[in-house]
């Protein structure tokens, strides 16, 4: 064994790479909770990756057989039902584990110098995330897959001058027909996994190179021994192997109960109208995204004037657009000397509880039909979203922050 | 945070009500996989009464002979009208355009019926029929208003002569199969062959029956749940011990 590791060795640099990755790759020993949801969406990737590949066998990519073919990996193929349902909850349990993950990186602040790389990589790998989920779930089929994914398109079409064109380009088809399932089946099986892989791969080459931030957002790499190891600092492996596992363990139990027990996921997994097979002369009374994507939809709606000779629907999707660029330059917004929110001073505090309870409640509202009152919440929340980006540069600069320690607490 | 995580679990909630999202006040019916006879009494009755016009074209007829527990030879000689093999999908022999003609538009193909509009909607609805000479059929229905579908169960129920008072509480206990408040109807135009506790009993088996199409793993899919679930724990008790190992000297 040691021989043929030797023998590959000599020839490609497995030793180097295990411990530049793993072995010796010290991280600060005080991670807490909040960091797990890096390697569970690893771990969900995984899964998707399985369970998609294994879908694929059965499923019949046209406007004719997609609807059935699900329905035949349902009953007929031997665990069918459970690699679809490890699929369809895993898409959610995607998005869970990442806004859980994105939400740690506000919080401690991981996004700061020099973390500016891995920040965007994540908002990349985040971004290509939605693009994934959303011509996924045009693949069963149904009703709400349908139009959904014509309301989406559609939304391109209130671009001012090429908008009709784009998505006209994007269907394939002057509607979503069997022409748009087969590309977007092509795109979310093929061409997004591989980026997706690529950005994923990016995100942790980067987060290596720098070392990983911790709770106190302080630098572990300032206080070495005298071999140069980061006295905060312990072996990914085996240290945060086995407390991952831990982690594993809780996400499993919370991922079966989901799976086994509730796979549509009280009709915010899979949506009820999604039992119709899609008809394009028949539209369904409310047509509501999947969870993961109401917040931005809940934007979209609450921009309902028209400014400057554009409508409110081209400006609705600037809004939403925005609200998810601005997080691209988050690293430059933050001019905070600190970086964790233990040491922030309050005014950090308040404003990012504020950013939570906004995209939360905006994520309801984007689910239940609008009404004039929820529009207007709509309307403060998005308004509240944006200025915790915007007033991010001067909250962070005159407030109060607490001394950093040296060393890492807790 | 744990306030967050409960928050959002709070914030969340109102849209678990809504997957029903219907309008109409509905009897509650709660149903059960495991009542194989239930499910047999509502199999022979939607083969008998709803199949006509009702395919179950994403299902096969043996999954429903062995999941029912219903011999082959029995099923094909008295569930099967079409000719088909037992090992076919579950279709009918009337054309979507032709009944697109008869009945304004093609009666639904019902496998999926109760995860789309949910079983308490279907028993409301089967028992929401009542006299209406506005209509082309001479009848409708409370839960879905100027409905295409003629009321075929008219022989069992009879015809309320009224709106029947769905979403009163009417519904069977699936325990003990008593029928609460059964009197939905107060007046019949037409006399039907059973009493209406015992049609709304009818309606719970084949209620029950469409809900075990929707979703026919159900039974074995939450017991196999409860070992995954077993066996994750058991993991976790070995990782928790193997990290708490790890991790001791660690300050």
């Amino acid at each position: 064994m040691q021989k043929l590791v030797s023998w590959i060795d000599e020839r490609l640099p497995i030793v180097d790479a295990w411990n530049k990755h793993i072995g010796k790759y010290y991280a600060p020993k005080n991670f807490n909770m909040w960091y797990f949801f890096g390697s569970l969406a690893m771990l969900v990737l995984v899964n998707q990756l399985i369970t998609g590949i294994w879908l694929t066998m059965s499923y019949n990519p046209t406007a004719e057989g997609a609807f059935a073919s699900v329905e035949y990996i349902m009953r007929d193929v031997e665990w069918g039902w459970l690699l679809r349902y490890l699929h369809s909850t895993g898409a959610s349990a995607f998005f869970v584990v990442v806004y859980l993950h994105m939400f740690r990186g506000l919080m401690y602040g991981s996004y700061q110098k020099p973390r500016e790389l891995i920040w965007i990589f994540g908002m990349l790998i985040y971004l290509i995330l939605m693009a994934e989920a959303f011509m996924g779930y045009l693949l069963p089929w149904g009703q709400m897959s349908y139009w959904g994914a014509q309301v989406i398109v559609n939304l391109f079409g209130a671009i001012p001058v090429i908008g009709e064109d784009l998505s006209l380009w994007i269907r394939g088809d002057y509607l979503i027909s069997g022409i748009t399932l087969n590309r977007f089946f092509a795109l979310h099986v093929v061409a997004l996994p591989i980026v997706l892989l690529g950005l994923v791969v990016l995100h942790i080459l980067a987060l290596h190179e720098v070392g990983s931030n911790n709770p106190d957002g302080i630098d572990i790499k300032k206080n070495k021994d005298e071999n140069g190891i980061p006295k905060d600092g312990i072996p990914f492996h085996p240290y945060y192997t086995v407390h991952d596992l831990m982690g594993v363990g809780v996400f499993f139990f919370i991922f079966f109960i989901v799976v086994f027990f509730f796979p549509e996921g009280g009709g915010l997994f899979i949506e009820a109208p999604n039992f119709e097979p899609a008809n394009a002369l028949k539209t369904p009374d409310h047509i509501a995204p999947v969870w993961y994507f109401t917040p931005f939809y809940a934007m979209l709606r609450a921009v309902t004037v028209d400014l400057f000779g554009l409508d409110a629907k081209f400006w609705g999707v600037v809004v939403m657009g925005g609200a998810i660029a601005i997080l691209f330059v988050l690293p430059w917004l933050d001019k905070s000397p600190v970086r964790s929110m233990r040491y922030k001073g309050w005014i950090s505090r308040i404003a990012l509880a504020i950013f939570v309870v906004s995209f939360v409640v905006l994520g309801y509202l984007g689910i239940v039909p609008a009404t004039e009152g929820r529009t207007i919440v709509a309307q403060i929340l998005t308004t509240l979203y944006f200025l915790y980006f915007i007033l991010m540069p001067f909250y962070t600069r005159i407030e109060k922050t607490k001394p950093v320690p040296e060393r890492v607490t807790g | 945070m744990r306030k967050l995580i409960f928050g959002l679990f709070i914030a969340i909630l109102p849209a678990l009500g809504l997957a029903a999202g219907a309008a109409v006040p509905l009897d509650i019916m709660e149903p059960d996989h495991t009542n194989k006879a239930s499910l047999q009494r509502g199999a022979a009755l939607f083969t008998n009464y709803c199949m006509g016009c009702h395919s179950m074209e994403y299902a096969r007829y043996k999954r429903v002979s062995e999941d029912l527990e219903i011999p082959a030879s029995l099923y094909e000689e008295n569930l099967i009208f079409t000719g088909a093999k037992i090992g076919e999908l579950m279709k009918v022999s009337m054309s979507k355009e032709q009944s697109a003609g008869w009945f304004g538009a093609p009666p639904p193909d019902l496998t999926l019926e109760s995860r789309l509009r949910g079983e308490s909607w279907i028993y409301s609805y089967l028992r929401g029929f009542y006299k209406d000479d506005t209509r082309p059929l001479g009848v409708n229905n409370v839960v879905f208003a100027n409905v295409g579908m003629p009321h075929v169960l008219v022989d069992m129920q009879g015809l309320c002569a009224v709106e029947p008072r769905i979403g009163k509480g009417a519904s069977v206990d699936p325990l003990s199969g008593n029928i609460n408040n059964a009197d939905a109807c107060p007046e019949y135009a037409i006399e039907g062959s059973m009493s209406a506790a015992e049609f709304d009993r009818s309606m719970y088996d084949l209620t029950n029956f469409l809900s075990y199409m929707g979703d026919p793993v159900k039974v074995e899919r939450e017991r196999l749940g409860v070992f995954a679930l077993i066996f994750v724990a058991i993991f976790f008790i070995f990782a928790y011990l193997l990290n708490r190992e790890y991790w001791k000297d660690v300050h």
